[in-house]
């Protein structure tokens, strides 16, 4: 998909005024993080597993290439086959080649963040095969032509009403005066309309939690059940997945699956986790008769050795935008691409380079609750800290920033002169807001004061009160030193 | 250069690739296969995580029904289409132990067939290799005895599982492949189900029956239970 990302201020003023979109978002906010929380509390060993989580990254991470190595041969023994693609454009083709050389007509789909990152719905379309997101977010968000706005549940940006009216304009054939108030009515108009399509689709191409190195399956996790008729009823199963997806054993996969569900949605377990390993076996009675795995770099190998590759970490389970207030005030699509939420803001622009995504790790209060949930505890903002310092090295940030950052330094490297300042603008607003509570508006504070007041300083400055009180702890310590000394004596 | 090798030699260069050390570390994991942090609840007498197994069923929306025998099965069916209101048709997984079941003696009425769902198929009963009591999850394998679509397809999904085949922890259910189809070796399918299948996809109000199947029973033979 096309970025917006540079537009990111544009997209979250419009998002904070879009009334639907602030309804979808209020309903959101306390769900996942409650959930979360009880999951976490409800294990008590949680905490001990996330360190394991991270450490079974780690290593793999370090000896990448190995893993690839040992997971593609695996993948081979069993009569898979896999395509390794170093861009979105390389995976497309391969895609492309693989529908077509099934003769395919339409394509069932599982959700896949990896489809979005290459764009692969359009590129099917544009050469005459159609296919069909079976997610039900995903589905109704292919309904309006929208990409995803959050990576576990894709149309958490829109309440019931709205997905009601995309029924009554895509659904024509079915009566116009059918009852589709409540979501268990919309459900099950969605999973009538499926139905077929699952069943008539000639390729099913599904997303790949892990890849599991030990043994060369894939590994899926869903709640709805769609990946996995996805993946069993057509002929050929295509399986999109990247490189940093694989785990060792099967020993680590159960650790890092005790972790994902209890931080994305708050279950204990999804309803469905299905290891995939290459195409069905003489004798078996279902499954596909083709298995391709696309893996894909896109930038990603990149990262690694880089002060980006702990993002490789990542899961995709949610729980930073889910815990992230900037997400919650101005939901998904404000990012602008692909992953949203702070995973996004230090994902997108090492993938689509910073130049054009400057603004996401700005968009950020640095409170430090993404980190706080992360289950394989990624330093988000550490990193969106890292993007700031390369777009203030390479010229991104505006000249008003770089001016003020200057004269900031200016005044940080001399303390003296820093003091001094200081405590004059104390003094100078303190007397010209005698008698009022606050500033509303300030010279070179626009920004500040257009949304709140600037309280009027009140006596002196946090560097005088602090001076003072070391000053009376030091005359407290001394006098209590001296009593020792005397009882000693 | 293939695609491969561009990736692979971007990742070696990236991570400073240099002798065999790293190689043998990798093979080292692979071949040791050591556990991780295993749940203390996972770590109990098997009668303790028999009745785990069926309270984390039963906190997914599952139902579960112990009954003493598997000639018990057919009746338990009958029941469980009864209590719902189902047609009289079945599709079971060709398993023995289900296929030998006295199905016509003990549910006359019932239309039994054995293989892969149909799409009009409403109700199948499948046979699960292992349930996993630290989350109520049931594992399920596909070869000839195992459709995988049965576990998705139908509206009611009837899982038949012994006692004695529950185990603790997720690795309990990695052993047991192991022992069926050799180390590093895998069926082409296997499914962990926890509960019937759900969305939460619109508004987060979570439904049941997304997709795959509205209801999740599971037969649970115990000897130990008197009916």
């Amino acid at each position: 998909m096309q970025a917006t990302s540079t537009a990111f201020k544009e997209n979250a003023a419009g998002a904070l005024v879009d009334a639907q979109l602030q309804k979808a978002l209020t309903k959101m906010k306390a769900g996942f993080i409650d959930k979360r929380a009880k999951a976490a509390a409800e294990l008590p060993e949680f905490e001990a597993l996330r360190d394991q989580a991270k450490a079974i990254k780690d290593h793999t991470l370090e000896h990448l290439d190995l893993y690839l190595e040992r997971w593609e041969s695996k993948v081979t023994a069993s009569g898979g086959r896999v395509h390794w693609c170093p861009t979105a454009e390389d995976a497309r083709a391969r895609v492309l080649e693989i529908c077509r050389a099934a003769g395919a007509r339409t394509v069932t789909k599982g959700k896949s963040m990896i489809g979005e990152e290459i764009a692969i719905n359009d590129h099917l379309e544009a050469n005459g095969i159609e296919p069909i997101e079976t997610d039900l977010g995903e589905y109704i968000i292919q309904l309006r032509h929208e990409p995803p706005s959050h990576i576990i549940a894709p149309a958490v940006h829109l309440t019931k009403e709205q997905v009601a009216e995309d029924f009554r304009r895509a659904h024509t054939a079915l009566p116009g005066d059918r009852q589709l108030e409540e979501p268990i009515q919309l459900v099950t108009e969605a999973r009538a309309m499926l139905r077929e399509r699952f069943l008539a689709a000639d390729v099913g191409i599904t997303g790949a939690n892990f890849l599991v190195a030990e043994t060369g399956s894939s590994v899926i996790v869903t709640n709805e059940g769609n990946g996995d008729m996805t993946q069993l009823l057509p002929r050929v199963h295509i399986v999109l997945a990247s490189i940093e997806k694989v785990v060792p054993t099967l020993e680590d996969l159960a650790t890092i699956l005790r972790v994902l569900a209890r931080s994305a949605t708050g279950q204990e377990f999804s309803s469905y986790t299905t290891l995939s390993t290459g195409p069905r076996r003489p004798g078996d009675i279902d499954g596909p008769d083709e298995y391709h795995v696309i893996v894909l770099d896109n930038g990603r190998s990149a990262m690694l050795g880089s002060e980006f590759q702990e993002m490789l970490r990542c899961i995709r389970c949610g729980a930073c935008m889910n815990h992230c207030p900037v997400y919650h005030a101005v939901g998904g699509h404000a990012y602008g691409w692909v992953y949203p939420g702070p995973m996004g803001s230090v994902l997108t622009p090492a993938l689509i380079g910073i130049d054009k995504a400057a603004h996401l790790p700005n968009a950020s209060t640095f409170c430090g609750r993404c980190e706080a949930v992360c289950p394989m505890r990624i330093p988000l903002p550490k990193m969106m800290r890292h993007w700031r310092e390369k777009e203030f090295e390479r010229h991104l940030s505006p000249p008003t920033v770089r001016v003020g950052l200057g004269f900031w330094s200016f005044f940080a490297r001399r303390p003296w002169l820093y003091h001094r300042l200081t405590a004059l603008q104390a003094r100078v607003m303190g007397r010209l807001g005698r008698g009022r509570g606050g500033f509303s508006k300030l010279p070179l504070a626009g920004g500040w004061t257009e949304y709140r007041e600037m309280p009027v300083p009140q006596g002196r400055t946090f560097q005088d009160l602090w001076a003072e009180r070391r000053g009376e702890r030091a005359q407290g310590a001394r006098a209590q030193g001296a009593r020792a000394q005397g009882a000693r004596g | 250069m293939s695609g491969r090798d561009e990736i692979l030699g971007r990742l070696r260069r990236s991570l400073k690739r240099g002798d065999g050390a790293a190689a043998a570390a990798v093979d080292e994991r692979l071949q040791g296969r050591r556990r991780n942090l295993v749940p203390a609840r996972a770590k109990q007498e098997p009668a303790a995580l028999v009745d785990l197994f069926e309270e984390k069923v039963k906190a997914v929306q599952g139902t579960v029904r112990r009954i003493s025998g598997l000639d018990g099965v057919p009746a338990a069916v009958a029941d469980h289409l009864k209590a719902h209101n189902l047609p009289p048709k079945i599709c079971i997984a060709p398993a023995p132990d289900l296929e030998g079941l006295a199905w016509s003696q003990a549910a006359p009425l019932l239309d039994v067939r054995a293989g892969a769902p149909a799409a009009d198929d409403l109700v199948g009963v499948a046979r699960a290799a292992a349930g996993v009591a630290e989350t109520g999850t049931l594992m399920l394998l596909s070869g000839p005895t195992g459709p995988s679509t049965l576990n998705f397809l139908p509206d009611d999904h009837i899982v038949v599982l012994r006692a004695e085949e529950i185990v603790g922890a997720y690795e309990d259910g990695w052993d047991l492949l192991r022992q069926r189809y050799g180390v590093g070796e895998m069926p082409r399918t296997m499914n962990f189900v926890t509960g019937p299948s759900r969305t939460g996809d619109i508004e987060q109000t979570i439904i049941n029956g997304a997709h795959g199947p509205r209801r999740l029973h599971v037969l649970l033979v115990d000897p130990a239970v008197s009916e």
